[in-house]
């Protein structure tokens, strides 16, 4: 284990993961201001961000536009892990420190976790992806199921009746709305933190849109993974620059923005929710 | 003269010459005597004869005489206004018919219009304005206040009349304009609100003479409180008043729910003006009208302007746009019938054509959507209902289990700043992590 590991730059994300969440970046702020605009359309703010962004058609145009890119990437992500689980072969994608399924170490971590947070013991060591990244990624991906598949059904109603009975589109309307609330204040609150916000992070990780953290972080933050790539040698494999300048300015610019309008839509949607 | 004895003395050609001459004596005597006659008649007339129109004028049209202004009220008459008026051809004595010579008595006799208007006068005695003008005690005919200068007085249908159908507005509203006559008399103001409606565009903005003006609802002179049940006005009266024009709307409306519960006597039936407006009638395809009538329905329908509220129907009607479907889109808006009934449009056998108007290749199936749906309600939608319930509970247990990990994860990070203590990670971690293994 290089225990001065703090110079050299390591890739964490590779460049499709970090477009995906680029594209889950865009359409989820477009998917989050259109749909929150028609949730709470007797809000004042959700008139004016009607009436600003071109009218009702407008607004789900927007919204359907951005459903239908983030479905393409949806699907994208699925057929790229059945390219790598069929024509690969890479089990490890199911099961195991690289997977997203979770492991009995997860429930093992949140333990430990919560035991350092009422400072009865060290904070685990993580792997290559902590339990609450997991969780943030399932909540997307059942997320965007149940979202997608409700919000198709409402566009295609006639089509989807001859399937299902219509009352089931009155159930469609209201577990879009209520799991895209869920999806909204979780990622705005929760996923902001947790990934960002969090005192040891704070203002933002750029991790996810450099792609590279440098080895001492690596070792700090995932040191099992860190150990286990060194030991195989994987580790020189992901050696990298130091991200460059633009990108390091690029990072910046997404936070402000996306935690500036993630925060707006926030306290605005919880407001009109308990003042309903 | 003489020309009229030489006539008479040709047209005896037959008679002799001594003849000729007694004629022509006589002629010249009878002549005389006529002209004596004539010029006694004239003196006679200077004392008894009615005066003429112009003798009355040749006082009354100076406006600048300071004694006509000395009065207390102008007896000015203008002559220009008063030829062509519609009283002009029957003369000053017709209506002043106390004064037949000069100088006059002072002060002259109110002139009743009743006289030759007896119907419109009888009409009016029981109106309101009658009531009101009886307080006033005023020496004149109230039938002034709105037709104006009797002087100069056209007829209704001279677009100079003050009662012409394109004027009558501005006449009410010399009264039922002023905001200070409406707040003594406790009315409303409603001059600007008729300018504003469909009504009063059509009217002033199109010149219609078809286009409803006061006296088309509440009549000319016999006009009524809207609490006494003979006017026109009255809540009963209003669906004929209004269907004296709209008169195919009138036939939708009683045959509808609320013309039959009006009918049948309900004190809370509709009739035509709780949803259009008294005077402020608007253009049925305005924005803005469209979007407040979804919430004049909730006035009554209060539940189901409320669960409409939570469909996307409500929703795009509340963000302020008409592309979706209101309340009449789907029941109708004067021909509306119960669900019950087999020609509603909201009838389950009905309700696939009435949905498809916007929803092509709507079915069976798709019309069992619920357009009033209710997740509190189990019995309505029980998985509606159940669906709600698991929704709730989800957000509830991710935010709790989630909202408690976070703060207690900041508690925990702010902590370990403010001390400055980064311990690193790995340390004892292993042993823990074999233990509980």
């Amino acid at each position: 284990m290089k225990n001065n590991d703090s110079g050299r730059y390591y890739f964490r994300f590779s460049l499709g993961q970090r477009y995906l969440h680029g594209l889950v970046i865009i359409t989820f702020l477009g998917l989050a201001a259109t749909g929150m605009t028609l949730r709470f359309s007797e809000r004042g703010w959700a008139k004016w961000l009607a009436e600003m962004t071109g009218g009702f058609g407008a607004v789900l145009s927007l919204h359907k536009l951005c459903a239908v890119l983030i479905s393409a990437g949806f699907v994208y992500h699925i057929g790229d892990i059945l390219y790598r689980a069929i024509i690969k072969k890479d089990r490890s994608l199911f099961w195991g420190p690289n997977s997203m399924t979770p492991q009995p170490k997860d429930a093992v971590d949140l333990y430990m976790m919560v035991r350092w947070f009422l400072w009865m013991g060290p904070q685990p060591e993580f792997d290559h992806f902590a339990y609450w990244e997991k969780f943030d990624y399932w909540a997307v991906f059942w997320g965007m199921a149940i979202i997608g598949i409700s919000g198709y059904m409402m566009w295609f109603g006639p089509f989807f009746a001859r399937l299902v009975p219509g009352y089931v589109l009155n159930i469609a309307l209201l577990i879009h709305s209520e799991e895209a609330l869920l999806a909204v204040w979780f990622i705005f609150i929760i996923h902001f933190f947790n990934s960002h916000l969090r005192p040891e992070k704070f203002p933002l990780d750029p991790v996810i849109f450099t792609g590279r953290l440098t080895g001492g972080e690596y070792q700090h933050e995932r040191p099992l993974d860190y150990s286990r790539l060194d030991k195989s040698g994987a580790l020189e494999m992901l050696r990298t620059d130091p991200p460059p300048r633009w990108l390091q300015n690029f990072s910046w610019l997404i936070t402000v923005i996306s935690v500036g309008i993630g925060f707006s839509l926030l306290v605005l949607t919880l407001i009109a929710f308990w003042t309903e | 003269m003489a020309h009229g004895s030489r006539r008479m003395a040709s047209s005896g050609r037959m008679v002799s010459g001594f003849g000729r001459i007694a004629c022509a004596i006589a002629v010249m005597l009878l002549s005389a005597v006529a002209m004596a006659q004539a010029a006694a008649t004239k003196v006679q007339a200077a004392s008894t004869k009615v005066l003429s129109d112009s003798d009355c004028l040749s006082c009354h049209n100076l406006k600048a005489s300071a004694k006509l202004q000395a009065r207390p009220v102008s007896v000015y008459v203008n002559a220009e206004t008063f030829q062509p008026s519609i009283h002009a051809k029957l003369g000053c004595n017709s209506c002043h018919s106390d004064i037949h010579a000069f100088p006059h008595p002072d002060p002259v006799r109110p002139v009743s219009c009743a006289g030759c208007h007896s119907s419109q006068t009888a009409a009016f005695a029981g109106s309101v304005h009658a009531i009101a003008e009886r307080e006033k005690k005023s020496r004149f005919p109230a039938c002034l206040n709105c037709h104006g200068n009797p002087h100069g007085m056209r007829a209704k249908t001279d677009p100079k009349s003050r009662v012409y159908p394109l004027n009558l507005p501005r006449t009410c509203g010399t009264c039922h304009g002023n905001p200070e006559i409406a707040k003594k008399y406790g009315f409303p103001d409603v001059y600007a609100l008729y300018m504003d409606s469909i009504h009063g565009f059509a009217l002033t903005s199109d010149g219609l003479l078809v286009a409803a003006t006061c006296a088309s609802c509440h009549g000319a002179h016999d006009i009524l409180s809207r609490k006494d049940p003979k006017s026109r006005t009255f809540r009963n009266n209003v669906p004929a008043t209004c269907g004296g024009c709209h008169a195919g709307v009138q036939v939708d409306y009683l045959a509808g729910a609320h013309g039959t519960a009006m009918m049948a006597g309900r004190p809370n039936a509709p009739v035509c003006t709780n949803c259009h407006t008294a005077h402020q009638i608007t253009q049925v395809n305005v924005v803005n009208w469209q979007l407040k009538t979804v919430a004049t329905c909730g006035n009554c329908h209060k539940k189901r302007l409320y669960t409409y509220r939570d469909t996307f129907h409500g929703q795009v009607t509340e963000l302020g746009f008409v592309a979706t479907a209101r309340c009449w889109s789907c029941h109708g808006s004067h021909l509306i019938l119960r669900a019950s009934n087999l020609n509603s449009k909201v009838a389950p056998a009905n309700l696939p054509a009435t949905c498809g108007k916007c929803h092509h290749g709507a079915t069976a199936s798709f019309v069992s959507y619920e357009p009033h749906p209710n997740p509190h309600d189990r019995r309505q939608n029980p998985a509606l209902y159940y669906a709600a319930l698991f929704m709730n509970l989800l957000l509830l247990g991710v935010f709790l289990f989630f909202g408690l990990h976070t703060a207690m994860w900041l508690a925990r990070s702010l902590m370990d700043k403010g001390q400055g203590a980064r311990r690193p990670p790995a340390t004892s971690a292993k042993k823990d992590d074999g233990v509980k293994r």
